[in-house]
């Protein structure tokens, strides 16, 4: 009788903890899952204010100002077919440059400017975000030899 | 010459590891002594040969010879010498000799050390080792030569990842890959055992100390990254739930639940086949880990491979190894005979919810991993799972365990009065509500988060402290038989409250760095002063200064309290020209209880500069904590008991001075 009782506990307790983790994951789900984005699909899918996501294109040349209190950088992220204007406040990557691969994660504004929270530019200059390469193709502006 | 030689070593490793894997085996399945007998020479072989090579592919890399395809795409003259060294695992050839020499250095530890096992448990430990060897050597031979040749001889090598020529780095692969490798080991005892049909007290002796000296390298490694990642990119993160970091933590979750599992073997003969499963599930998620760093299904500074046979073979690997061990679990686990009883409510009955939270703890960092992979194989949607899923899921699965952590070790083997125990914990239980009031108090009630993080913390020190001190019988009897008590507890207790209280004092600096940072950023020009955390930050302007690779700007800032000069700061903004990369170094100065953090971005061309000043309180417990943790496991290790090679004398010193119960620990 003993052990059997003592499985069975331990098969409660198994069922209670894995319960409360997969319950914990659906909610979690729910709220925290970051979808990407191109400029093209942000025309698209008409994204709400209160939805974050990742933004990733190229940083538009000669796009990049900055506003007057000398933090807050705006630029445009195009696919080459639109383009979605970004405004940052603090110390940009030190990889970010016009003309390259950029990810920005934050919401659009009311007034369609994207204001992004974090910009990734990562790794080497010839470095282009996967999911902004994958973004050039289907804009079909795709010039690169391989991804 | 020589990188000819160090690719005929590996040759010759595989052609070894593929007898060590397979006679031995038969041999000490059909007990033909003679095949048998080839495991030990082989494993020794093994080991030897790709020492051989690792020094060959040194020795090119130190001598910068570029008519190495490896050396060349990865190394610099102009390096320093550390960098060329590092340089030979900063690849994904050279790091994966390095994990097939630590893989068969464990098999050598095994061949030399294995003395009081059972010869057959040994030969078969040996041959899966083996095993696992063929599948990385196979990888390494064909698919990731680190000695191809390069022709004509290119002049110059294209250097390093700037972000990667970094002390704190340089020695993060090594730490990382003796944990996930040291894992193979508790694997091999796991499948051996399921072979044999045995697993008993003898076998857990066994696996702890190898579990546990992998743990330990796998916690040092995991730590050095983090370190990394806050004072080298640039904004002083230390954890960002990345999928590369979340394969290193997943095996380490699993690993801290095999190693508290196999205490209840060792003790108890209880949790047996559990512990074989959690072995196969540990040394399952560092391959797994393997395969998502090294593969290129994730970007990142972890992934060097992009030919995607590479990945197509690991994943059959990963398909073989994990899927061929899970089998044989199936068929064999219920063969094993399952031993002591005990009731829910004791040692051994908090040892099993540590394992459950751990094990769901992984679960969650597992889906949050795994599931942006599955979706984009799927849908072709992008999606990515940040901080915020983690901090919802694992966070909340991580309070119930530390709660229990502090009372587990207290309680004894087989049944316990949780009463008893408890009343035990009442000092500890009042020191945590001191610490969360004052928290209250002086963080006037924001953010509440912070309190409970305190109170965990706060309550983990003070159990281990309460635990070695009810060992002790501190103030209750003389000072001097005190300090004997704690000289002859075994070396087990004490790492294991080192560590507990390591993590006590990891999660008291989490919580009060992610509490009360303060961050400003802002333009300065030369001589502006900005206020932090009550200090006083003068910029002074930048100059450009002249590394050995790279160029800088130097910024620099004075730090005044009380209009006294107390630091001054000089972060820079690195420019390498080998490869053309920018990095940022920002400068660090531990005061009291925090890290003052400055970072000093682009000029605004009117003379002002963006800069960035972090005061980071208590961050530097997260280190110490860290460091606390490795020490716990390394003081264990020095245990008489786990010390490999004297598993039996135990019996022989019984420790009269204590009683029955921490006899037992």
């Amino acid at each position: 009788m003993r052990p059997k009782r003592r499985r069975l506990y331990f098969v409660l307790a198994g069922m209670a903890a894995l319960g409360f983790a997969v319950a914990l994951t659906l909610f979690a789900f729910e709220d925290n899952l970051v979808f990407f984005s191109s400029p093209t699909d942000v025309y698209a899918k008409d994204i709400g204010p209160d939805r974050k996501f990742r933004l990733g294109g190229l940083v538009e040349e000669e796009s990049v100002g900055k506003s007057d209190d000398g933090l807050t950088t705006t630029f445009r992220v195009t696919d080459l077919s639109n383009a979605v204007p970004v405004a940052y406040t603090g110390i940009l990557p030190d990889l970010f440059r016009e003309g390259q691969g950029v990810v920005a994660e934050g919401r659009l504004g009311a007034d369609g400017v994207f204001i992004a929270e974090s910009v990734l530019a990562k790794h080497d200059e010839n470095y282009l975000p996967p999911e902004v390469a994958e973004a050039l193709k289907k804009s079909g502006q795709w010039k690169g030899a391989n991804p | 010459m020589i990188a000819e030689l160090g690719h005929f070593a590996i040759v010759l490793a595989l052609a070894v590891s593929i007898v060590q894997g397979t006679l031995p085996l038969v041999g000490a399945q059909r007990g033909i002594d003679a095949l048998s007998a080839i495991a030990r020479p082989a494993a020794i072989m093994q080991f030897l040969l790709l020492v051989l090579a690792f020094v060959a592919l040194t020795l090119a890399f130190t001598g910068s010879d570029f008519s190495v395809l490896n050396v060349w795409q990865n190394s610099h003259t102009q390096k320093p010498m550390l960098y060329k060294i590092s340089g030979v695992w900063g690849n994904h050839e050279g790091s994966l000799l390095l994990w097939v020499l630590i893989l068969a250095a464990f098999g050598f530890g095994v061949a030399t050390m294995g003395n009081n096992l059972p010869p057959s448990l040994r030969t078969r430990v040996i041959a899966i080792q083996g095993l696992i060897g063929v599948g990385f050597l196979l990888l390494l031979v064909f698919l990731s030569n680190p000695f191809e040749r390069v022709f004509p001889v290119p002049a110059q090598g294209n250097g390093l990842n700037p972000l990667l020529q970094d002390p704190g780095l340089a020695f993060h692969p090594p730490f990382l890959y003796l944990g996930y490798v040291g894992f193979s080991i508790a694997f091999s005892f796991a499948v051996a055992a399921l072979i044999e049909g045995k697993v008993d007290a003898a076998w857990a002796r066994w696996v702890r100390p190898w579990t546990l000296a992998a743990w330990t390298a796998l916690t040092i490694g995991i730590a050095m990254g983090s370190w990394w990642a806050y004072y080298e990119l640039g904004w002083g993160g230390w954890w960002f739930w990345d999928p590369v970091e979340n394969a290193s933590f997943m095996p380490w979750l699993l690993g801290t639940a095999l190693l508290h599992s196999a205490i209840v073997v060792e003790k108890r003969d209880a949790l047996k086949t559990w512990t074989v499963l959690l072995a196969i599930l540990t040394f399952s998620f560092s391959l797994l880990g393997t395969f998502i760093v090294r593969s290129g299904v994730l970007n990142s500074v972890h992934a060097f491979a992009t030919d995607p046979a590479r990945g197509v073979y690991i994943l059959a690997f990963l398909v073989v190894a994990i899927g061929g061990s899970l089998a044989l679990y199936a068929w064999r686990a219920p063969t094993l005979k399952t031993g002591g009883v005990f009731a829910p409510i004791s040692r051994e009955g908090s040892l099993v919810l540590n394992n459950l939270l751990l094990i769901a703890a992984t679960a969650t960092v597992f889906i949050g991993t795994m599931y942006p992979l599955f979706l984009d194989a799927i849908t072709g949607e992008k999606v990515t799972v940040g901080p915020p899923f983690f901090n919802a899921t694992f966070v909340p699965l991580m309070v119930p365990l530390v709660v229990v952590m502090a009372i587990g070790p207290m309680m004894p083997w087989k049944r316990a009065d949780l009463a008893g125990t408890l009343a035990r914990m009442k000092v500890a239980a009042m020191i945590t509500v001191a610490v969360a009031l004052l928290t209250l108090y002086l963080s006037g009630f924001e953010p509440i988060l912070a309190v409970l993080g305190m109170a965990l913390g706060t309550w983990l020190v003070a159990g281990a402290a309460i635990d070695i001190g009810e060992r002790t019988r501190v103030f209750r009897i003389s000072l001097r038989d005190t300090l004997n008590r704690g000289r002859n507890l075994p070396r087990s207790a004490w790492g294991g409250a080192i560590a507990h209280a390591g993590l006590g004092v990891a999660i008291l600096g989490i919580t009060g760095s992610l509490s009360w940072e303060i961050e400003r950023l802002q333009i300065m020009r030369p001589g502006d002063r900005i206020g932090i955390a009550g200090y006083e930050v003068e910029f002074g302007g930048v100059a450009p200064v002249t590394g050995p690779n790279y160029d800088a700007v130097r910024g620099t800032f004075r730090v005044f309290r009380d209009d006294e000069l107390v630091e001054v700061m000089t972060p820079e903004t690195r420019r390498f020209t080998q490869p053309s990369m920018v990095t940022t170094e920002a400068a660090i100065r531990p005061r009291n209880f925090g890290d003052l953090y400055a970072v000093v971005g682009e000029s605004n061309g009117d003379g002002g500069f963006a800069t960035r000043i972090y005061h980071k309180p208590m961050i530097n417990w997260l280190w110490v904590g860290s460091i606390m943790m490795a020490l716990g496991g390394l003081v264990s290790l020095t245990d008489r008991r786990l010390r490999v090679g004297a598993p039996r004398r135990r019996i022989a010193e019984a420790k009269p001075a204590l009683r029955p119960q921490q006899q037992a620990t």
